[in-house]
C-alpha cells in the first residue's frame, strides 16, 4: 500500500554540484543535509512528494558554490551558496509550503554570466550525473559511435572531422582530422589511441572538470578516434594530482564495460575496443607528447626530437594519435550534430567553441565554454563581472607558463589561436588568470619561470641552462639587484632558447617574460632604476613604516611581529625597527587604522 | 614488508605494469619508497637500482623519505599565487616550525608541500589536507584549520 502511494507522487529532484569547487564547498554534505531534512519532516508529516537526490558535475559558476537545483515537473529554480545549513529552511519552504526561499536564489549575475556562453562540452557537466552510465546515454550518448559503427568509413570520419575545423585543445592547435588521418595512412601495427589528461598547466582545470562532469563523452571520443585510425587499444594518461577524476573516469570504463559498450564486436560491428588508465607521477613535461609516451612506457619522462612524429613512432614504437580530452569529448558531438553545425559556430580559421578556466581578480571566477571569436574583454567583463573590489584591471594571462600577459590596451583581441599569438600569448589549453593593479608583472614572470625551470627536464641544455639563467636574472631584479641592460640580457637569452630548446617546454618558456616586457617594461625599469615595485608586491624592495599620527598603539601589530621588530609602549604610537623587520607585511595585513605605511 | 613486495610484484606480472607503476604501487602502501623496497624489486626484477632512482628522482610524486600522517599541501599555481598563496605557505611552515618545504614534523603529523596547481583555481587560495581540498584560505584560517587538525587529531571538515 504504501508503496503504491510513493509511487503516484510527484518527484522531486534535487541536484547538486559535486564538482572540485562543489565538493570543497561541501556539496557532499549539502546532499546529507538535505537527506535528512526530508527524512526528519516525514515523521510529523505525510508528504506528497518524493525527493530524489542527483549529484552533477561542475557547473562552471564555482564563485557561488555550492550550487542546488530544485526541480519540480518542468519547474527548475537554482539556490546558491548554500550551506548545510540551510537545507531545512529550503525543504520547509520550497518543497511543503511551495514558496523558494528568494534570498537565496541565483541573482543576476548568474545570467550575465551565462548570458555570453555557449556550451556544447559544458551543457551536459552539470546537469547530468557522472557516475551514472544511463544518464549519458538518455542524453544521446554513445549515439555517435553507433553512427560511425553503422556505416561510416574511416574515410568518413575523417573527412568530417576534416570539415568541422577543430583543431586541438591542448594547446598547440593542430587540425584532429590531419592528425587522424595521418596515423590511418602510417604502415605498422597496432596503433594507439592516447587520451592526454595530464593537465599540468598551473591556472587550468577544463579537462578535470569534463572528465569529472562528462567520462563518458571522452570514453566515446576515444572509441570513434580509435575506430578511425585502426586501433583497438586507448590509454588515458591522467595526473595523479586529479583523484575525483581518475575515480570517476574508471567508474565510467567499468559501467562501458559492462554495458558492452567497451570490448569485442561493439554495437553488433566487429569493432572492439578498451581502455587503460596511466596515471601520471607529478611532472609537467608530460604533457609533451614524446615525454607522456615515454612515461606511459614507464620511463622518465624526457621528450626527444620530432620527427618522427607519433602518429608514425609513438607508444611502444607504433603509430599513436594524441589528443587532448576537451577535442576528444567534441567529436562524438561533431559526429551526432555533423561537421556544418560545428563549423559554423567560432571564427574562420578556429573553429567550435573552447572551455576557459577564468580564475584570479575576477568576480565570477568558475569554468567557461565560449565561442571562438569572442573578445577578451567580453569574457573579463560580462562573464567574468569584472575585477573584484572594483580595482583596476591590469593583464589577463592566458595559456599558462607557456603563454603571455594581455594589457587592458588589448582587450578587444578576439580570442582564437591565431590573434592570441599576435598579440604575444597563446590559447594554450585554456587558463585564463585575471590580473589587477596589485600584481607585479616582474614578479609574475618570475613566478612562471620558476615553474619552468623546476619543471625542466634536464635533456637539452637551451632549457636546463637557459630557463635557470632566466630566473637568476629575473630575482635579482625582484630583490632590487637589477642591473642596467638586465631587460636587453633577458630578451635576447628568451629570444635563444625559443629556437633551440628540444621540445615545447622550453621553446615558449620565454614567452611570460617577453609579453611582459613587452606591455610593462615601465615596471621592469621601475624595479632596475628606481628599485620600486609599484605594485607593491616585491618583498626585498618594499618598507614598512608606522605613521605616528595614526598609529593608537593598540599593540596589534606587535603580537603578530613574527620577528619582533616592533616596539612601544601602550597607547602610544609604536615604531619598526628597519633592521630587524623582514618584510612579511603581517602588521599590515592586521593593523585597522591604517596606520601601516608600505612603499 | 617482503610479503606486500610479492603481491605487488604478481599484480606486477599480471598487468604488464613498469617502473612507474610499481613504484606507484610501494608508495601507496608504504607512504613513501623505502631503500630495502627498491633493492627487493631490483634483486627480484632484476633491474638496476639507479633505474628505479631515474624514476623516484624524476618526478615528484615519489618520496624517498617517510612522510607526516597528514599532508598539508599549499597549493602555489598561478590563480592561488595571485590571491596570496605564498603567505599561506609561510604561515604552514611558521606554525609547524618547519624550515622548508617537503618537511616533516617531528613527531610524523605533518609534512608541509607546496604543489603547484591542484586544479581548484576557482576556489583559490586551496590548501589540501590529504586529498581534501579547503576554499579561499587566509593565513589565520589556515592557523586555525592547523590548530583544529592538530586537537582533533582527524582529519574533520571545514565550518
Amino acid at each position: 500500500m504504501q508503496e503504491e502511494s510513493e509511487v503516484n507522487k510527484k518527484k522531486v529532484i534535487v541536484r547538486v554540484c559535486i564538482g572540485t569547487g562543489g565538493l570543497a564547498a561541501g556539496g557532499k554534505e549539502v546532499i546529507a543535509a538535505f537527506k535528512k531534512a526530508i527524512t526528519d519532516f516525514c515523521v510529523d508529516l505525510d508528504l506528497d512528494f518524493t525527493c530524489h537526490y542527483q549529484k552533477v558535475g561542475c557547473r562552471g559558476f564555482c564563485a557561488r558554490d555550492v550550487l542546488v537545483d530544485v526541480v519540480d515537473g518542468d519547474k527548475s529554480i537554482t539556490y546558491q551558496g548554500i550551506k548545510p545549513d540551510n537545507a531545512k529552511r529550503i525543504v520547509q519552504e520550497h518543497l511543503i509550503e511551495g514558496k523558494p526561499v528568494a534570498e537565496w536564489l541565483i541573482d543576476d549575475s548568474y545570467y550575465a554570466f551565462h548570458d555570453k556562453q555557449h556550451k556544447i562540452l559544458l551543457k551536459d557537466c552539470g546537469t547530468i550525473d557522472p557516475e551514472d552510465i544511463k544518464a549519458y546515454v538518455n542524453v544521446g550518448g554513445y549515439e555517435g559511435i553507433k553512427k560511425v559503427l553503422s556505416g561510416m568509413t574511416r574515410e568518413e570520419v575523417i573527412g568530417e572531422i576534416k570539415a568541422s575545423g577543430i583543431r586541438g585543445r591542448g594547446g598547440a592547435g593542430f587540425p584532429t582530422g590531419v592528425k587522424w588521418e595521418a596515423c590511418l595512412k602510417a604502415p605498422g601495427n597496432p596503433k594507439y589511441i592516447v587520451c592526454n589528461a595530464d593537465e599540468g598547466d598551473p591556472g587550468a582545470f577544463m579537462d578535470r572538470s569534463i572528465i569529472e562532469g562528462n567520462p563518458h563523452a571522452v570514453i566515446e571520443g576515444m572509441m570513434i578516434a580509435a575506430y578511425t585510425i585502426g586501433s583497438n587499444l586507448g590509454y588515458v594518461y591522467i595526473r595523479a594530482e586529479y583523484p575525483a577524476a581518475v575515480e570517476r573516469l574508471k567508474l565510467a570504463m567499468s559501467q562501458a564495460r559492462e554495458a558492452g559498450y567497451l570490448g569485442r564486436n561493439l554495437f553488433g560491428s566487429d569493432f572492439g575496443f578498451d581502455l587503460r588508465v596511466k596515471l601520471g607521477a607529478g611532472a609537467f613535461v608530460c604533457g609533451e607528447e614524446t615525454a607522456l609516451i615515454a612515461s606511459i612506457e614507464g620511463q622518465r619522462g624526457m621528450p626527444r626530437a620530432k620527427p618522427p612524429f607519433p602518429v608514425h613512432r609513438g607508444l611502444w614504437g607504433k603509430p599513436t594519435v594524441i589528443n587532448n580530452v576537451e577535442t576528444l569529448a567534441n567529436v562524438p558531438n561533431i559526429i551526432r550534430n555533423g561537421s556544418a553545425w560545428y563549423s559554423a559556430i567560432g571564427t574562420d580559421k578556429s573553429k567550435g567553441t573552447k572551455v576557459f578556466a577564468l580564475t584570479g581578480k575576477v568576480k565570477n571566477t568558475g569554468l567557461i565554454e565560449v565561442p571562438m571569436g569572442i573578445r577578451l574583454g567580453e569574457i573579463i567583463y560580462d562573464i567574468g563581472g569584472g575585477i573584484i573590489d572594483n580595482k583596476q584591471f591590469k593583464a589577463v594571462q592566458t595559456g599558462g607558463p607557456s603563454g603571455g600577459c594581455i594589457p587592458a590596451s588589448l582587450l578587444d583581441t578576439p580570442v582564437d589561436f591565431e590573434s592570441l599569438a599576435k598579440v604575444g600569448s597563446i590559447v594554450g589549453s585554456g587558463g585564463m588568470v585575471v590580473l589587477d593593479e596589485t600584481d607585479c608583472m616582474v614578479n609574475i614572470s618570475k613566478f612562471f619561470l620558476e615553474f619552468t625551470q623546476a619543471e625542466s627536464c634536464g635533456k637539452c641544455v637551451p632549457c636546463r641552462i637557459g630557463t635557470k639563467r632566466l630566473l637568476e636574472i629575473l630575482t635579482r631584479i625582484t630583490k632590487g639587484e637589477g642591473r642596467e641592460g638586465d631587460i636587453d640580457l633577458l630578451e635576447k637569452l628568451s629570444a635563444d632558447v625559443k629556437v633551440t630548446s628540444l621540445c615545447g617546454l622550453g621553446q615558449t618558456a620565454p614567452n611570460p617574460i617577453l609579453s611582459t616586457i613587452k606591455y610593462f617594461r615601465d615596471e621592469y625599469e621601475a624595479h632596475i632604476i628606481d628599485k620600486k615595485c609599484p605594485a607593491k608586491v616585491c618583498r626585498d624592495l618594499l618598507t614598512y613604516s608606522i605613521i605616528a599620527e595614526k598609529c593608537k598603539g593598540c599593540a596589534a601589530c606587535l603580537r603578530v611581529c613574527p620577528a619582533g621588530a616592533i616596539t612601544g609602549e601602550k597607547k602610544k604610537p609604536h615604531v619598526i625597527d628597519q633592521d630587524i623587520c623582514i618584510k612579511c607585511g603581517a602588521c599590515f595585513d592586521t593593523c585597522k587604522f591604517k596606520s601601516i605605511e608600505r612603499e | 614488508m617482503t610479503e606486500v613486495l610479492e603481491s605487488i610484484v604478481r599484480k606486477h606480472r599480471e598487468n604488464e605494469g613498469n617502473i612507474i607503476s610499481l613504484m606507484q604501487d610501494t608508495q601507496d602502501e608504504f607512504g613513501y619508497v623505502p631503500r630495502e623496497a627498491v633493492d627487493y624489486l631490483s634483486g627480484e626484477l632484476g633491474i638496476a637500482p639507479s633505474r628505479f632512482y631515474g624514476v623516484l628522482t624524476f618526478y615528484s610524486q615519489f618520496h624517498l623519505k617517510p612522510r607526516g600522517e597528514k599532508i598539508i599541501s599549499v597549493c602555489c599555481g598561478t590563480a592561488c599565487h595571485v590571491k596570496g598563496g605564498s603567505k599561506i605557505a609561510e604561515r604552514v611552515q611558521r606554525e609547524l616550525h618547519l624550515t622548508g618545504e617537503g618537511e616533516t614534523t617531528e613527531d610524523r603529523k605533518f609534512t608541509f608541500e607546496v604543489v603547484r596547481c591542484v586544479g581548484a583555481c576557482s576556489i583559490a587560495p586551496v590548501v589540501l589536507v590529504n586529498d581534501k581540498a579547503y576554499a579561499a584560505m587566509t593565513p589565520d584560517g589556515t592557523s586555525r584549520l592547523l590548530k583544529q587538525l592538530q586537537k582533533e587529531g582527524s582529519v574533520a571538515g571545514r565550518k
